[in-house]
């Protein structure tokens, strides 16, 4: 039979050890996971990664879900989209389409927030690049693991 | 009137005699070596307001347009080649570029007035002043734009398809010159509204409306 003194000395054996273990593991994940939040020791100067090239292909992206706004296959590059200007309308609006082989705006991009239709793009829809976005190369610092539902059993 | 008669015709007189004193080696050789002398600083003193340096030394050119510019590929690029003020604004041939010279003295007289003092002057002038330099390329075929970019010089194979098929179509074509799509290249853009893009066709070529045709 064991004394009391030694039951207490293998638990904090044990509790050493598991610190330690617990400590290494953290450590393993941490390195197999990127950091997201800048560098190792805060304040510290980082070299800025390369800026990925955009996709510039010109051929539409499937979208991953219903809702997706369509993302921007070709440069952007220099384009102005202010108060005063906006290039993406000089191809996109309805009545450029036909000339410019442009897709035209989605019809509840005509419509204010009380659902009135509007003839042209409803201010709050002004500024495209709020929600489509052009495409670069660069590769996701977190894999995605998002399945298409379709893929799920859904439908084909 | 009559003493400015008087005295008309005292010049003529002094200009029309055979010179008494001066040889006529001297006043053909000293007329040529004057003539030089003043060609070559009038030249000098033209090259030197034709220069980016020039330009931006009035406020107005540097805190506006040029800040402008820096934010643009004209300015910073991969290649490293940039264009300055003169190269897009002033023609390079010499009749033509006397003609802009001349025109610019308007902007000595906006300059010593203070036509454009602030920035909310400015942008009230905006669209005015943009709509001249697209007059000024329009009609001379965005020349400005050619002595760099020429349409012969692209390699097709090197551009995006949709930039193929609109080069194709409207440059290659002559149908629209780079100033038609190309406003606001090298410089922020004025309030567009109602400006139609540079490929639409313009209203005075469309002729006459078909019935039902409600474009």
């Amino acid at each position: 039979m064991r004394r009391p003194h030694q039951v207490g000395l293998s638990a904090a054996a044990f509790a050493i050890v598991a610190v330690i273990a617990v400590g290494a593991l953290s450590q393993g994940l941490q390195q197999s996971s990127p950091r997201l939040t800048g560098p190792t020791t805060p304040m510290e100067n980082v070299q800025a990664p390369a800026l990925a090239d955009p996709v510039t292909d010109d051929v539409r992206k499937m979208r991953n879900y219903p809702e997706q706004p369509p993302v921007i296959p070709h440069s952007i590059t220099g384009y102005q989209l202010s108060l005063n200007t906006n290039r993406c309308l000089e191809c996109h609006r309805r009545q450029f389409t036909e000339a410019s082989g442009a897709p035209m705006i989605s019809v509840t991009h005509f419509m204010d927030r009380d659902f009135q239709v509007l003839a042209d793009v409803a201010p709050r829809r002004y500024f495209c690049l709020q929600c489509h976005v052009p495409q670069t190369e660069a590769r996701p610092l977190v894999d995605n693991s998002f399945v298409d539902m379709t893929k799920t059993g859904g439908g084909n | 009137m009559q003493a400015l008669k008087r005295l008309l015709g005292r010049l003529w007189l002094l200009v029309s005699r055979p010179a008494t004193h001066l040889s006529l080696g001297f006043l053909a050789l000293g007329g040529f070596l004057g003539g030089v002398i003043f060609w070559g600083g009038f030249n000098t003193a033209l090259e030197v307001t034709n220069t980016e340096t020039f330009c931006i030394s009035c406020h107005e050119m540097r805190d506006n347009v040029y800040q402008e510019l820096t934010r643009t590929v004209h300015f910073t690029n991969r290649s490293g080649v940039r264009a300055t003020c003169p190269d897009c604004h002033v023609p390079h041939a010499w009749t033509d570029k006397i003609a802009r010279k001349m025109q610019a003295s308007k902007e000595v007289w906006g300059t010593i007035f203070g036509t454009i003092d602030t920035r909310q002057e400015f942008l009230a002038h905006r669209l005015e002043l943009a709509q001249h330099e697209w007059a000024r390329l329009k009609s001379n075929d965005s020349l400005e734009c050619r002595n760099c970019h020429s349409a012969v010089a692209m390699d097709f194979s090197r551009q995006t398809t949709r930039a193929v098929e609109i080069h194709s179509r409207y440059l290659v074509s002559g149908e629209r010159t780079c100033i038609d799509c190309h406003k606001g290249i090298a410089h922020e853009l004025p309030d567009m509204t109602g400006i139609a893009p540079g490929w639409v066709t313009p209203l005075e070529l469309r002729g006459e409306a078909l019935p039902g045709d409600n474009r």
